[in-house]
C-alpha cells in the first residue's frame, strides 16, 4: 500500500511537464550519489524535497533489489550508475532512439522516460536478464542475432533485442512489415534496419519453434 | 584442409558481448572515486568571456574543480582548443565542473556567474563574401598565407570578398559563374567544350550540412597511475589515437593507455578520437581522480561534427549522344568554426564519375560559426553525387536518352585519370556494377514507372554511381602464435561496427593455415600492443590491413618453415602449413603450432620478436618488443606497393514514390552494387552497403539541420528534429551484390566499402525524385515535403534558392 500511494504522489507531484523540467533541464540526468557515495540518503538529496520513501525496492531481472533512488531519477540511470548494468544503454536521454529500452512486465519500455518510483512491484528485465541464469544459454532471440550476424555498432542492439522480445510474445509470427513497425520506436545509425529484421524474422521462427 | 575464410560469413568475435550487454563502451567504466565532468557550452554563435565568477559553484557540496581554458592546450589561429574563452560557435565548451554526481557538476554550471561580449557572427558563407559582410573571426573569414609569400611564412587571417556584382547575381537567386575563387584547377577547354555541345545544363544546387549523430555521443573518461594517462575514448581509431591524445595532451604516446574496444559509431566524426576527450584527461590529472564526461545528445548536436554544406554553381555540357564533354564546378563550402576541405574531393570525383575531356573546378571554403564540420561518410563525394546526379536524370530527359545509357556512357574505365593531378586508380569495374545493378533492379521492365501518375502518386526511378577512395598502403602487421598453438592477431584499427577488426585478420589465418576458431583477435587495448595502423577512415581499414596481416602472416610463415626445417630436415620450402600444424610436402614429419611457438622462443632473434624488421614503423615497436619471447612473431610492413589510388564503385538505383498531396516520399525499392574487389565478407559488406546507402538517404531526405539566421542558433538539436532514418523511412525491399573481380595490386585483392555507398543512396534518391517530377532537379538538399510539395504547386519557397542552413 506504501508503494501505491508514493507512486500516486509521485505521478501527481511529477506531470510530463515537471519531469522533462526536473530531469531534462539539468542535461538529462539523474544523481548517481548512490554509486558515488556508497550510502543511501546522501548528498543531493535536498535539491528536491518530497516525502517519498527514497530507499525503494526494484524488481530487476527476477531479483529483488534494495536501491536509493531519487525522485526524479529515471530507470536508466538506476540501472546504469546504481546498480552497474551498464547493457541499457543511454543514446539520447529523451525517448527518441531506444538505445535505454527495457521490459517492465513484458513491455517495452524506454528506460530513459520512466521514473524508477514508477516501476516499484512491476518486473524490469533488461539486457543483462535474458540468457538462462542456470545455463548461460542465449534467449531465442539472442540466439537469433547471433546466427544472423546482427548490429554493426551495436550501441542499438540491447534496446532493439529488448523491442524484439516484446515482440515476438506479442506477435510471433509477423510480416516483415510488422515486425518493421513492432520495431519502429528504436533506431540504428549504422542503418543495419536490413539485417536487424531479418533477425528479428529469425527471432519469432525459433519463438515458433519452442 | 583448414576452412577457406575470405568470402564466408563469420560472425565477429565481440556479438556475444554486444547482445549480452557485456560490451563495454566508454560509458560503462567504474573506476573507484570515479566523478563526473560538465561543460559550461556556448550560449551564442561567437563572443567573449568578459567575465567569470566561479565562487558560488565551487562552494556547492560535491563540487570538487573547475577547468579553465587557460589550463588546456590553446592552438594559435583557427584551431580548436578542448575549452575557448572565445567560442566560434552555440554550443562550443568553454569550462568545465567536476563534481561527485553529474547533477551537481550540472547545478554548478548553472550557479557559475559568466559574463560573454557577443561578437559579430555569421553562419551562411555567402554572407561571409558579401562586401561589408560579418566573419566568424573578428581577423577575417579566410586563413591563408599571403599569395606571394615564400615558403613556409605563416597564414593569417584575411577578409575574402567578392564584388557588389557577384552579389546582384546571388540575391536573384544564381550563384555568379565568374566569382574569384580560393582554389581552382582545370584540364583542357572548357568553353570550347560548351562551345561545341548539344546540350548545355546550367544549375545552381545547396546542399545542406548535417549532423553525424552516431548513437554513442563521444562519452569519455580517464584517469592516471603511475605517471600514465588511462584514457577510455569512444573513438574510430584505436592506435591512432592514442597518439593523437598524447600529442594533445603534450605527453608521450607511451605514456597513454588507450582503451576503446568499442565505439558506438563515428562515420567521421571520431576518426582519431575527439576534442573533447582531452577534457578528463587533463581534469583527472588536476584532481587526481577518475573523470567521467558523459556527453548528452544535446551536447552532441553541437561537439559532434558535422557533414559541410555546399552551395555551388554548375554548367555541363553533353553531346547528343549522351556524353559529358564538360563541367564547370564552383563550390562555396560552409567551413564551420575550424574550416572544411570536403570541396577537394567533390571536384575530384565529379571529374571521375563524367569523366569530362574539359573541366575547370574553382571553389571557396569559408569559416562559419557553426559546429565544427569532420569528414562524414564519403566526404565531399556524397554531396557531389546527390547534387549532380538529378542533373544527368535532367540532361536524360532533355535528350530523349536513357539515363542508364547516360550513366553507363560517362562512367569510368580502368584507364581513367582525374582531379587536378591526373589521378589514376588500381582497379575499376564501375561499368560492371552499373550493369548488375541495372539487372537485379529490373532497369528496362521498370521504364514504365518513370513519370508515371497514378492517383496522387507520381513514380520515378533513378541510378546514380558514387566512387570513393577505399585503400591505402604501408602499415605494419603484427601477430604472435603462442604456445598455445593459437594465432593472436593485434589489431590497432578500431571497432566502430565494421567488423574489420576480425575480418582483416582473415588472410593472416589463411596464409598460415588455421581454422576461424585457431585465431584470437587482440584488440581495444594499447597496453596489449598495438602495430603502427591506417585511421579507421576513408575505408582504408579493409585494404590496408588485409595487405598488413597479409605480410605479418608471411613473415610468420617463412618463420615457422624455417623452424621446421631446422628441427626436422629439409629445406624450409619443403614444408606446408595446414590446421595448425607445420609438415613436409606428401606426409610426413611435422610439428605442432605449439611446438614451434616453443622452439621460437628458445631460438630468440627474430623468431620470438627479439629482433625486428628495420623498416616497420617506430610506433610498432614498443609493441612488437613488449611482445618479444611469447611465441613465434610474424611482424611487417606491407611493402607490396602499388600505384595509383584505390577507390571503390557503388551504383544505386532507387524506384520512388511522391505522394503529390502530401509531398511524402516513399522510397519503394532500392539495389546497390558494388566493384570493391574480393569480398571478405559477404553478409557484413552487405550490411555496410545498405547501411551506407540508407545514411545517404537520411542526408537527402529525413535529416535537416536548421538554424536561426538571427540569432544563430540550431533549431534542430535533437534525432526527432534532425532525424536519421528510421525503421518506416527505409525500403523493406532492398537487393545488394558485389562484381566481386579481385584488385590486382593487393595480394588480398580486397578493397573498403564503408564511403561511397552514401553518395549511391542519396544521388539515386535524388534522381528518382527528378524522375518522378518529369525531369525536375529541385537542386536542393535534404528534399524534404514542403520542399516538394511547394515545387508541385507551384508556390514560391520560403527562402531564397541559395540559402543555406534554412532546410
Amino acid at each position: 500500500m506504501g508503494d501505491v500511494a508514493s507512486v500516486g504522489l509521485l505521478e501527481k507531484k511529477y506531470s510530463r511537464r515537471s519531469f522533462i523540467k526536473g530531469v531534462i533541464a539539468v542535461g538529462a540526468t539523474a544523481s548517481s550519489t548512490g554509486y558515488m557515495l556508497g550510502g543511501p540518503l546522501a548528498l543531493g538529496a535536498q535539491s528536491i524535497p518530497g516525502a517519498i520513501e527514497r530507499l525503494i525496492t526494484l524488481n530487476v531481472n527476477g531479483q529483488d533489489r534494495r536501491v536509493d533512488v531519487l525522485p526524479n531519477e529515471t530507470l536508466a540511470m538506476t540501472l546504469r550508475y546504481r546498480l552497474n548494468m551498464t547493457g541499457t544503454k543511454l543514446g539520447c536521454d529523451r525517448a527518441e532512439c531506444g538505445a535505454c529500452t527495457v521490459l517492465i512486465d513484458g513491455v517495452n519500455h524506454y528506460g530513459c522516460s520512466m521514473l524508477t518510483h514508477q516501476v516499484r512491484g512491476r518486473a524490469v528485465t533488461t539486457i543483462e536478464g535474458l540468457e538462462n541464469p542456470d545455463t548461460g544459454e542465449l534467449s531465442l532471440v539472442q540466439q537469433a542475432v547471433l546466427e544472423e550476424g546482427g548490429f554493426q555498432c551495436a550501441f542499438c542492439a540491447p534496446g532493439f533485442i529488448m523491442s524484439m522480445e516484446a515482440m515476438i510474445k506479442v506477435n510471433p509470427n509477423p510480416t516483415r512489415e510488422e515486425a518493421a513497425h513492432a520495431l519502429s520506436g528504436n533506431l540504428c545509425r549504422c542503418c543495419d534496419y536490413d539485417k536487424i529484421l531479418t533477425c528479428a524474422m529469425r527471432a519469432a521462427e525459433l519463438a515458433r519453434s519452442v | 584442409m583448414a576452412d577457406k575464410l575470405i568470402g564466408t560469413d563469420i560472425a565477429p568475435p565481440d556479438l556475444v558481448a554486444k547482445i549480452t550487454g557485456r560490451a563495454q563502451y566508454s560509458e560503462d567504466f567504474r573506476p573507484d572515486g570515479m566523478v563526473f565532468a560538465k561543460m559550461l557550452l556556448s550560449p551564442m554563435p561567437h563572443c567573449r568571456v568578459r567575465s567569470v565568477d566561479v565562487s558560488r559553484a565551487l562552494a556547492m557540496e560535491g563540487v570538487i574543480d573547475i577547468l579553465r581554458a587557460d589550463e588546456v592546450p590553446q592552438r594559435e589561429g583557427p584551431r580548436e582548443s578542448c575549452l575557448t574563452d572565445e567560442p566560434h560557435y552555440e554550443g562550443e565548451p568553454v569550462l568545465a565542473v567536476a563534481a561527485v554526481t553529474e547533477e551537481i557538476a550540472a547545478e554548478a554550471i548553472e550557479a557559475i556567474d559568466i559574463d560573454f561580449e557577443p561578437l559579430p557572427f555569421v553562419l551562411d558563407p555567402l554572407e561571409s563574401l558579401r562586401p561589408g559582410g560579418p566573419t566568424a573571426y573578428s581577423d577575417g573569414n579566410l586563413y591563408r598565407r599571403v599569395p606571394g609569400a615564400e615558403q613556409g611564412a605563416p597564414a593569417t587571417f584575411v577578409d575574402f570578398k567578392w564584388t557588389e556584382a557577384d552579389f546582384v547575381e546571388i540575391d536573384a537567386g544564381r550563384m555568379p559563374s565568374d566569382a574569384e575563387a580560393v582554389s581552382e584547377w582545370s584540364k583542357g577547354d572548357v568553353d570550347a567544350a560548351f562551345a561545341g555541345a548539344d546540350l548545355i545544363m546550367e544549375e545552381a544546387i545547396v546542399h545542406q550540412s548535417v549532423t553525424h549523430h552516431p548513437m554513442e555521443p563521444r562519452t569519455n573518461m580517464a584517469y592516471w597511475e603511475n605517471g600514465k594517462l588511462y584514457a577510455y575514448v569512444s573513438t574510430q581509431s584505436a592506435q591512432r589515437t592514442k597518439a593523437a591524445l598524447a600529442g594533445a595532451v603534450g605527453i608521450d604516446p607511451e605514456d597513454v593507455v588507450l582503451i576503446a574496444e568499442y565505439c558506438g559509431g563515428g562515420f567521421g566524426a571520431k576518426i582519431s578520437g575527439t576534442t573533447p576527450m582531452q577534457i578528463p584527461a587533463i581534469f583527472s590529472r588536476k584532481i587526481n581522480r577518475p573523470v567521467m564526461l558523459r556527453i548528452t545528445r544535446y551536447e552532441e548536436n553541437y561537439v559532434g561534427r558535422a557533414r559541410p554544406g555546399f552551395q555551388s554553381w554548375v554548367k555541363m555540357g553533353f553531346q547528343n549522344d549522351g556524353k559529358c564533354t564538360g563541367v564547370d564546378l564552383f563550390i562555396v563550402e560552409e567551413g564551420g568554426a575550424y574550416g572544411s576541405g570536403d570541396n577537394g574531393t567533390a571536384g575530384a570525383i565529379a571529374d571521375l564519375i563524367y569523366t569530362p575531356e574539359n573541366m575547370r573546378f574553382r571553389a571557396v571554403s569559408m569559416y562559419t560559426n557553426t559546429p565544427p564540420k569532420a569528414a562524414q561518410r564519403g566526404p565531399g563525394g556524397a554531396q557531389i553525387v546527390s547534387m549532380l546526379e538529378p542533373i544527368l536524370a535532367k540532361a536524360g530527359h532533355q535528350l530523349g536518352i536513357d539515363r542508364l545509357q547516360m550513366r553507363m556512357i560517362n562512367a569510368p574505365d580502368a584507364d581513367v585519370e582525374f582531379g587536378p593531378r591526373g589521378s589514376t586508380l588500381t582497379s575499376v569495374h564501375a561499368k560492371e556494377a552499373l550493369e548488375q545493378g541495372a539487372e537485379l533492379f529490373d532497369w528496362t521492365g521498370k521504364q514504365e514507372l518513370s513519370g508515371r501518375r497514378e492517383g496522387a502518386k507520381l513514380s520515378g526511378i533513378g541510378v546514380a554511381l558514387s566512387p570513393y577512395t577505399a585503400g591505402s598502403r604501408g602499415f605494419d602487421g603484427l601477430m604472435i602464435i603462442r604456445p598455445d598453438g593459437k594465432l593472436y592477431v593485434h589489431q590497432g584499427i578500431g571497432n566502430l561496427g565494421t567488423h574489420s577488426i576480425a575480418d582483416t585478420a582473415r588472410p593472416a589465418a589463411e596464409i598460415l593455415g588455421l581454422n576461424w576458431d585457431q585465431v584470437e583477435i587482440v584488440w581495444g587495448n594499447s597496453s596489449r600492443g598495438m602495430p603502427r595502423s591506417s585511421v579507421q577512415a576513408g575505408s582504408q581499414t579493409t585494404h590496408a590491413h588485409t595487405r598488413a596481416n597479409h605480410a605479418a602472416a608471411m613473415d610468420a610463415a617463412r618463420k615457422i618453415r624455417q623452424i621446421a626445417a631446422q628441427a626436422l630436415g629439409g629445406s624450409p620450402s619443403d614444408y606446408v602449413l595446414d590446421n595448425g600444424r607445420v609438415s613436409r610436402r606428401g606426409g610426413g614429419a611435422g610439428l605442432s603450432f605449439s611446438q614451434v611457438a616453443e622452439r621460437a622462443i628458445q631460438m630468440g632473434g627474430e623468431y620470438d620478436g627479439h629482433e625486428l624488421p628495420e623498416d616497420i614503423h617506430r610506433e610498432t615497436v614498443p609493441s612488437a618488443q613488449m611482445l618479444a619471447g611469447e611465441g613465434l612473431m610474424g611482424v611487417a610492413k606491407d611493402n607490396y606497393g602499388g600505384d595509383g589510388g584505390v577507390y571503390t564503385f557503388v551504383a544505386g538505383f532507387a524506384h520512388v514514390e511522391i505522394d503529390a498531396d502530401t509531398g511524402v516520399v516513399d522510397i519503394k525499392e532500392f539495389v546497390g552494387v558494388t566493384d570493391c574487389g574480393t569480398v571478405i565478407h559477404p553478409r557484413n559488406l552487405g550490411a555496410q552497403l545498405y547501411g551506407g546507402c540508407i545514411q545517404g538517404m537520411g542526408m537527402a531526405m529525413t535529416q535537416r539541420w536548421v538554424f536561426d539566421p538571427r540569432y544563430g542558433v540550431p533549431f534542430a538539436k535533437r534525432l526527432y528534429t534532425a532525424r536519421p532514418p528510421g525503421f518506416l523511412d527505409v525500403p523493406l525491399n532492398m537487393k545488394w551484390a558485389a562484381v566481386g573481380i579481385a584488385d590486382p595490386q593487393s595480394p588480398v585483392g580486397a578493397k573498403g566499402i564503408g564511403e561511397p555507398p552514401v553518395g549511391a543512396g542519396a544521388g539515386a534518391l535524388t534522381a528518382a525524385i527528378a524522375d518522378a517530377m518529369g525531369g525536375t532537379c529541385l537542386c536542393r538538399t535534404p528534399l524534404t515535403p514542403d520542399i516538394i510539395l511547394a515545387e508541385l504547386e507551384g508556390r514560391e519557397s520560403p527562402f531564397s534558392k541559395l540559402d543555406q542552413h534554412v532546410g
